[in-house]
């Protein structure tokens, strides 16, 4: 049994210091017992010969100089089986549903080792969600990262629940092979209101059986939010490379592990970085962004949707910004869009899929998919620029050429990207929609768009999918 | 670097005092600063970069988990070095040279484990080395040796290591031999081998740094048309995230005309790395028609790897990078992203306890960018050739913005900048280079080189093309306020000639397979028939043609895919005559 030490010299926020005088290994899991027998769990953040800073995941409070420290000799690890499949856990993954204990088939350390990037497999399998703003503009693959980028009260939770509801493989669905599909769902700091819209969600649809649940709510420690997202992506990864299957990963809500990160860093009286969040949140944060992918000779897959919310609306706050620098990619929702009632409230022009490009076109998705994607991009972009010169000089001020840009731009978010959070696109319908669009413009506008496709798909005579506007 | 490398009189003489992060302090070590240790009961590997009384600190270049006070420390008594000789095209390191197919097999798992190490070189694999020098010939550090056939694209030049007394020949070896076995011995006993070490944060020497005058072609229409950098010359590309640094990064790893890539993927995405080590072998280098891999060295140390490695990147890149030049090849250097290098400094230097200077850097940060950035050049080697190094720097400023202490003090260096602009990314506009805030200091000094060898007229083209873009920014600005039916009729013409200028001559798509690259021949043509329509357009004006009739004309529109032809020279004859026809059958 390890020694156990009563030798807590101080306590400061959620670190406590301890003396000790044999050697205690980096990242070592402590149990420390309070007088009143509560015991509670902790990480070594910093080791030295005589003393030792630990961080305590459940709080300082009730701890004092005379609780007892128990070093456990090996760093924190999770206990994976496929029974974890239906489960709900807390945050850091003991089981809250009642259900019997978790008899594990094998202990994973939860801080991952950094995949090789030359035993990576790139990925390129296109992920239908069903949704046109992604499948169409910025189309998400297996193994990727991409996060919803939203903001306080707007729906990211409806747009992350239908995505994981919808989402599947097209091709494979066809041979009927393939591995499955799971659903992991790490919660850190969310309220009881939203974690319940989840589980419902779950039980409603029976998705609970092919997921595992996280739990770390918002009156729940901060210090634990920072091993949840780490127990989700172990078991993850569990299950994707041992286990073969597809998982999708579901982080919610990035911004809530961050504020732990930086309320850390502020006790250990760190030297702060931008907006007081440590200086090494770029290389925390990637710790846990890059375990997602697909590996050689492995037939599952990681792929993540981490949400944040951005404080105060601002993308340029270190959240977000570090979040865009390490993943591939991101969806922005949009409030003003979502004030006009468009659901799912997606901004395609600063949204993003990096890897999109390798995963669409003849024998993924189709072969005008990139220039319809390109050509849509562009004629927004300009309806969207005009909307700020009409308001000074009207719409008779404008050539006709220009009127036409206004009212695709218009017609774009009413009709492609709204669609309701229950209804399912195919990816056939989503460009059909985009070509009833993009046929509202001369031939020669459609300066994208390869002159062959252009001849298959240009509608002569108005739209085939979508109603023909009234003034048309 | 490799344990293999290291001196022989290993002594097991340290002890971890303490243990943060990556940060180890160590007592009773015998070391000199920036010495290589191999820390703990796992050896990992690390760096000295304090020595305080009897304290060593030390920055490791792994993971620390579970390693305590008292374990040992043992120095190697050498600082970080790479190996250099045959066998460093076509392969990845990690960021102290380690290669990752390697280590992969050596650690027989995709995770990259601790404590595994292995010699930047194949110590094993037989070159077949053929002489240039006969015995009794004189040699001198740098010279040439012999030659090895390292991939079809490029021939191995064997040196005399620059830090040999050099000497008379005594004997000359010829065939297959491995990086370590003797080739040529000097009269003053000296044994000569393909390998060498060279400490990484030591320039290499050279005799001259010259004046560069040969652009480094990209195949990128913005990039060769209007900004331009050197064989020599250094650039840096700056932009928030998604805005296309990479994509940029990549076209120029892909299509510059260097004899030699070296890639540095400095604390960024693993699948990016993925993604050329999957391509660059299927793609053929236009100049050789060789797979691209060939001339290719790519080091990954990404994000979620350790970050004192990513401190070391930079260093092993450019070490690689110099030791091809000092061969008389012209290397390119892309460091994506510098920002995370810095980054890494500051971390490191923040554990350190020392005193921050602005925004958390160290304060000799933009001492260190200059060095850095002072290894580029075109230089007058040792052995007479002359070779260069061009470095092409990313820089990921924090929302974007780019007074922040890298960008700033990366422009105080570098003679090339490539604004990358969030708005015109977030409208597709690719390359999202802002043309109007973009720069080169080179542009003057290679306009001969465009004039002999694309077209006398290069710059005067270039200049026209610079004066619409900026007339055309005044007047977007006047557009906005009144709308720009309100505006004269020649300036309705010149917003359509400068459109055409960004969407068929800025604009270009990576990913299309025939516009990714386009010959400086091609930049010049499309900007040519750009240039044909706006004349022919402004004499129908003067001829009183109405200005709706001119910008409708049904042949203008084919501008926007002359890049997607391959036989554009066919293609742009014919547009031109089209245009020229339209508009003077309307007068
Ligand atoms: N020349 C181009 N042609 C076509 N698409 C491009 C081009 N440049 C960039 N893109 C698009 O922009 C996306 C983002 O580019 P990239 O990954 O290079 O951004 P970045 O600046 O490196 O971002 P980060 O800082 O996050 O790494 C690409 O995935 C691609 O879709
Ligand atoms: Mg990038």
């Amino acid at each position: 049994m390890q020694k156990e030490y009563r030798t807590i010299t101080e306590i400061s926020g959620p670190l406590v210091f301890a003396e000790v005088d044999e050697p205690v290994g980096y990242d070592e899991i402590v149990e420390i017992t309070t007088s009143d027998g509560q015991t509670r769990r902790g990480q070594v953040l910093e080791t030295t010969s005589d003393l030792v800073a630990i961080q305590v995941f459940e709080g300082t409070s009730g701890i004092d100089r005379q609780a007892s420290v128990q070093f456990k000799g090996e760093t924190l690890k999770m206990d994976l089986t496929e029974d974890l499949l239906g489960r709900v856990l807390d945050g850091s993954g003991q089981p809250i549903d009642g259900g019997p204990e978790i008899e594990p088939d094998e202990r994973q350390d939860i801080v991952g080792a950094a995949i090789n990037p030359y035993s990576r497999e790139y990925p390129e399998e296109f992920i239908q969600t069903g949704v046109s703003a992604i499948d169409g503009m910025n189309t998400l693959v297996r193994g990727q990262k991409l996060p919803i980028f939203s903001a306080s009260g707007l729906p990211h939770n409806d747009l992350a629940l239908q995505i994981a509801r919808q989402a599947t493989v097209p091709e494979e669905d066809e041979d009927g092979d393939g591995s499955e599909f799971a659903v992991i769902f790490g919660a850190m700091g969310i309220t009881a209101e939203e974690a319940n819209e989840f589980m419902d969600d779950f039980e409603r649809t029976g998705a609970l059986e092919r997921s595992v649940v996280f739990m770390n709510l918002a009156d729940d420690p901060a210090v634990e939010r920072t091993v949840t997202p780490r127990m989700a992506l172990t078991t993850a990864e569990y299950l994707a490379f041992e286990k073969d299957y597809h998982v999708l990963v579901i982080l919610t809500d990035m911004t809530n592990y961050c504020e732990a990160l930086r309320e850390i860093g502020a006790a250990r009286e760190e030297v702060p970085g931008r907006r007081g969040y440590p200086g090494y949140m770029y290389t925390d944060l990637a710790q846990l962004y890059e375990r997602a992918g697909r590996i050689q000779g492995r037939d599952g897959s990681v792929t993540q949707i981490p949400i944040l919310t951005m404080p105060g609306d601002d993308d340029t706050h270190p959240i977000p910004d570090l979040t865009g620098y390490i993943t591939e990619g991101q969806i922005y929702i949009d409030r003003d869009l979502n004030s006009q009632g468009v659901q799912p409230p997606v901004d395609v022009l600063p949204s993003l899929s990096r890897l999109m490009d390798d995963g669409i076109g003849e024998g993924l998705t189709r072969g005008d998919h990139a220039d319809v994607k390109d050509q849509l991009f562009a004629a927004y972009a300009e309806g969207e620029d005009l909307r700020d010169l009409v308001n000074i000089v009207g719409r008779e001020a404008l050539s006709e050429r220009d009127n036409k840009y206004l009212d695709l731009a218009d017609r774009f978010e009413e009709e492609f990207v709204q669609q309701g959070y229950e209804t399912e696109r195919d990816i056939d319908e989503t460009i059909e929609i985009g070509w009833d669009l993009l046929s509202t413009l001369p031939k020669e506008e459609l300066n994208r768009v390869d002159e062959e496709f252009i001849e298959e798909h240009y509608r002569e005579d108005g739209p085939e999918i979508l109603e023909a506007s009234a003034d048309a | 670097m490799s344990k293999a490398t290291a001196s022989d009189d290993v002594r097991e003489d340290g002890v971890i005092e303490s243990v943060s992060g990556p940060v180890v302090t160590a007592t009773d070590l015998q070391a000199r600063m920036n010495d290589v240790v191999y820390v703990g009961t796992e050896g990992l590997m690390g760096e000295v970069i304090e020595i305080e009384g009897d304290i060593t600190t030390i920055q490791v270049y792994e993971e620390t988990s579970g390693v305590a006070p008292g374990e040992p420390v043992e120095s190697t008594g050498a600082p970080l070095t790479v190996d250099l000789g045959p066998g460093m095209m076509d392969s990845i390191y990690d960021g102290v040279q380690r290669p990752l197919d390697v280590l992969e097999s050596k650690m027989n798992s995709a995770y990259l484990d601790r404590g595994v190490d292995a010699p930047g070189i194949d110590l094993e694999k037989e070159w077949e080395f053929n002489p240039e020098v006969e015995a009794g010939d004189q040699v001198t550090a740098g010279d040439i040796l012999g030659i090895v056939p390292e991939t079809e694209s490029i021939d191995h030049k064997v040196m005399v290591p620059p830090d040999s007394e050099g000497g008379e020949v005594v004997d000359v070896k010829s065939g297959e031999y491995t990086v370590d076995d003797t080739i040529v011995e000097l009269d003053t006993g000296e044994e000569i081998r393909m390998r060498q070490e060279w400490p990484v944060r030591e320039a290499r020497p050279t005799s001259e740094k010259e004046t560069p005058t040969e652009p480094l072609i990209s195949g990128q229409r913005i990039l060769d048309g209007l900004f331009p950098i050197a064989k020599g010359g250094t650039a840096a590309i700056p932009g928030p995230f998604g805005s296309g640094k990479t994509v940029t990064q990549h076209q120029l790893a892909k299509w510059a005309d260097a004899d030699i890539v070296v890639y540095v993927g400095c604390g960024e995405r693993g699948n990016e790395m993925t993604e050329v080590i999957e391509d660059f072998p299927e793609l053929e280098d236009p100049l050789t028609g060789n797979p691209l891999m060939d001339r290719t060295c790519l080091i990954a140390n990404t994000s979620n790897m350790p970050v004192a490695a990513r401190e070391s990147c930079v260093y092993t890149g450019i070490t690689i990078a110099e030791y091809f030049r000092d061969m008389g090849y012209d290397v390119a250097l892309m460091a994506d992203s510098t920002s995370r290098w810095a980054e890494a400094m500051r971390e490191i230097s923040s554990r350190l306890e020392e005193m921050p200077g602005e925004e958390g850097y160290p304060a000799y940060l933009a001492a260190r960018l200059a060095q850095f950035y002072e290894r580029a050049g075109y230089y007058q080697n040792k052995n007479g050739t002359e070779g260069s190094v061009s470095v092409i720097g990313a820089v990921s400023p924090p929302g974007g913005d780019f007074s922040e202490p890298v960008t700033q003090n990366t422009l105080r260096i570098v003679k090339t900048f490539w604004a990358l602009d969030a708005d015109l990314a977030e409208r597709r506009h690719f390359p999202a280079i802002n043309w109007n805030e973009s720069y080169s200091l080179y542009r003057d000094q290679l306009d001969p080189w465009f004039e002999e060898n694309v077209s006398e007229d290069w710059a005067e083209q270039r200049q026209w093309a610079i004066d619409t873009l900026d007339e055309e920014a005044e007047l977007q600005e006047i557009v906005q306020l009144v709308g720009k039916d309100a505006l004269p009729d020649d300036q309705q013409l010149t917003l359509e000639v400068a459109r055409y200028l960004r969407e068929a001559w800025l604009q270009q798509n990576a990913f299309h397979p025939t516009d990714t690259y386009c010959e400086p021949e091609k930049t010049y043509g499309i900007l040519g028939a750009i240039k044909t329509l706006n004349d022919e357009a402004f004499d129908a004006l003067d001829a009183g043609v109405p200005v709706e009739e001119i910008t409708d004309i049904d042949n203008a529109p084919r501008l926007n895919r002359i890049g997607v032809q391959e036989d554009y020279n066919e293609f742009i004859e014919e547009l031109e005559a089209d245009i020229t026809e339209e508009l003077r059958e309307k007068y």
